[in-house]
């Protein structure tokens, strides 16, 4: 699970985050949403132990950040709109690279069985430079689950996607988050957000400004909401 | 944090000044003319405390860049900074007025001397350290690359210094090192006024530096105060 | 421990993989190379004499400026496709990083002097086939490599980064230039081994503590 207590980020003197809250239970899918600029990025990265906080408490799977950012990075998963896959190396060389930096024990096995799972077992030797953006992006999501982390993030992940593949992957984040996992998703896109987490959140100004479980929450209102607040 | 000078750096302004009227009196009509190398050898009253404080300036860099990285806060970066400019300009000042002693004494201006290579090198570290931290937006990355290459930069001169002085000494030197410089004779009138310029250039190291680190500070009081402005 | 090694070498393996495949980096370093070979020779109007004294330092010359064009890549390849996020998120110590990165350089800086040397001892009618000299390429490369591989990581962050490497690193590599430079004049000439020494001693020295104070400040350079 994400514990953010409290978090607060400045990039020198300019604030970004202004003291934010927000957990994801175990096996919580949540969403947040938010207009450009809101900070969303900086507030994943953070969570990724990319990029420190200045103020404020977080900690996934009860290891504190940045204190213990080995530990957090052993369990985290992440899928970005950058595929952070190499394009002069096969699929099966990508993979094999990720699992070795996370120490993957059967690695090889492991390779199969992901593969399989993200539907991409016959391209196995290509080059991802070869690769359609959707099918690099599964391989992406592939690579982030490679080392079976408890604990997922997206960013973005149906940037520069077409309907199909989008969709595509839609059923594999589902299938991802399904085997019991917290995943934190930025996005845009209110319907997908909507249909995939089971909360759905907006941050505006550095704060959570909104969050609601998506149960008996409709398009229509959310979208209202989401308007007012990204003003 | 006062806009106004504090009353110890407005002392140090009227000192350093006062200082400079003195040293100026001391250096060319209380110390004796030089026997072998004549009135060029004034140069050196200015030309070794400033060489000498250079040094001391981008040692200070050095510490802040360490300090920098340990603790994060930014007031070291901005000590690190202000000693680079300072340093820089104590540099440049021992370099052209070595130059210009030189020309008389050694009839060149420039000779691949260990010291005047080093010492040009070690102002094009310096430029360079400045251009990075230009290159840069976020302010917290500036500081740490800032302090990185104040690091790096610092610990290559006497590595630097010692290759070429043992490249000078295996190799026969264009011009052979004069060696009038090594044994001047100070009579006590000299080193009374180089005593005195010493000091005097240490009280203006310490004065620049603490007026350039409050024009570090109050850009950035500067910034923050638009950064509430605009998010007010 | 062992997954230390095992993630440098992963980095070092995944890269020169992926230039195997692309040959992008080495063959430019090496038309490089071979261009700025040419162009002293013109530049210079040598004749043999002239050659055997100008030798190892246009050989010196030729390798730091193919390395710089291959440093300039290591960093800036990763960031400029997001992939640098993916090394930072890893559960390796950062410096893993810059060994695996360090590696991959020096191999693709040797590869070309490999190719330059030959080349050079045709066009410039001077031997350079000496164990010892080989030892020396050694230490050079590496001690360029070490610092340039800490200064490439800063140099792609900055705006003008292609610009910014060279200038980083040039001066604070002078004893490395002025080491390689002297010991590879003094093998070539068969001079004094005491003399050679010295500047294989300087080299050491330098190698030994700029890769320990690289290994020092790694950490602030990509840490956010």
């Amino acid at each position: 699970m994400i514990e953010i207590h409290n978090l607060t980020k400045n990039f020198g003197m300019k604030p970004v985050l202004r003291g934010v809250n927000l957990t994801v239970e175990r096996g919580e899918f949540v969403a947040l949403m938010g207009p450009n600029g809101a900070g969303k990025t900086t507030l994943l990265r953070i969570v990724a132990s990319l990029t420190r906080p200045t103020l404020g408490r977080v900690r996934v799977n009860s290891f504190d950040l940045p204190a213990h950012a080995d530990s957090v990075r052993r369990v985290l998963g992440v899928v970005s709109h950058h595929t952070l896959l190499y394009g002069d190396l096969t699929a099966e060389e990508n993979l094999r690279f990720y699992g070795q930096l996370y120490s993957v024990e059967n690695l090889s096995k492991r390779i199969d069985d992901v593969l399989n799972q993200v539907g991409l077992s016959k391209r196995r030797h290509d080059l991802v430079r070869s690769f359609s953006r959707g099918m690099a992006q599964r391989l992406s999501i592939g690579r982030a689950v490679l080392h079976s982390p408890d604990v997922m993030l997206f960013d973005e992940p149906h940037t520069g996607l077409d309907q199909e593949a989008s969709a595509m992957l839609d059923k594999l984040l589902k299938s991802v988050a399904a085997q019991g996992r917290s995943v934190l998703m930025i996005s845009h896109d209110l319907p997908r957000s909507l249909q995939l987490a089971d909360r759905v959140t907006i941050l505006s100004h550095g704060k959570i400004a909104y969050d609601s479980p998506t149960k008996n929450l409709s398009l229509a209102d959310f979208a209202k909401t989401y308007n007012e607040l990204a003003q | 944090m006062s806009s106004s000078t504090p009353k110890p750096l407005q002392i140090l302004n009227i000192v350093s000044i006062l200082m400079f009227i003195i040293s100026l009196g001391l250096v060319f009509f209380y110390a004796p003319r030089e026997a072998v190398m004549g009135e060029a050898q004034r140069i050196f009253y200015y030309h070794v405390p400033s060489a000498w404080l250079s040094f001391v300036a981008f040692g200070v860099t050095l510490i802040a860049g360490i300090a920098y990285l340990r603790t994060s806060d930014h007031r070291w970066d901005r000590l690190g900074i202000a000693s680079v400019e300072v340093g820089i300009v104590f540099a440049v000042m021992a370099l052209l007025s070595g130059m210009l002693w030189a020309r008389p004494i050694w009839n060149t201006w420039w000779t691949w001397d260990p010291r005047l290579t080093t010492y040009t090198i070690l102002l094009l570290i310096y430029f360079a350290y400045l251009m990075l931290r230009q290159g840069i937006e976020d302010p917290d990355k500036r500081a740490r690359f800032g302090s990185v290459y104040g690091i790096v930069g610092f610990i290559s001169v006497p590595i630097t210094y010692f290759s070429i002085y043992l490249w000078r000494t295996i190799h026969p030197a264009v011009f052979g090192r004069n060696e009038s410089e090594t044994k001047m004779s100070m009579e006590p009138q000299m080193l009374q006024t180089f005593i005195f310029c010493n000091i005097f250039f240490m009280v203006v190291f310490v004065t620049l530096l603490w007026h350039r680190f409050r024009l570090e500070s109050n850009t950035a009081r500067v910034e923050e105060l638009r950064m509430k402005a605009s998010n007010a | 421990m062992k997954s230390y090694l095992q993630a440098i070498l992963a980095i070092a393996h995944k890269d020169l993989a992926a230039e195997i495949r692309s040959r992008e980096l080495v063959s430019a370093m090496l038309v490089f190379s071979l261009l700025v070979v040419l162009i002293f020779n013109f530049a210079l109007d040598l004749d043999k004499s002239a050659r055997e004294n100008v030798a190892a330092g246009v050989l010196w010359v030729t390798f730091t400026f193919a390395g710089t064009l291959g440093l300039n890549r290591t960093f800036a390849a990763e960031k400029d496709r997001g992939s640098l996020d993916g090394l930072l998120l890893a559960p390796v110590d950062r410096t893993a990083i810059y060994f695996g990165k360090l590696i991959s350089t020096l191999v693709f800086m040797l590869l070309v002097e490999a190719v330059v040397l030959p080349v050079f001892t045709v066009l410039y009618g001077i031997s350079l086939f000496n164990i010892l000299l080989f030892g020396v390429i050694l230490l050079g490369t590496f001690g360029y490599g070490g610092v340039g591989t800490l200064l490439a990581c800063m140099a792609a962050q900055t705006r003008t980064r292609d610009v910014m490497l060279p200038i980083l690193l040039f001066p604070v590599t002078v004893p490395v230039m002025l080491g390689a430079v002297r010991a590879s004049t003094g093998i070539l000439a068969n001079a004094e081994w005491g003399e050679i020494l010295t500047w294989i001693n300087i080299l050491v020295v330098y190698d030994v503590i700029f890769v320990a104070v690289a290994v020092m400040v790694f950490d602030y350079l990509i840490e956010e």
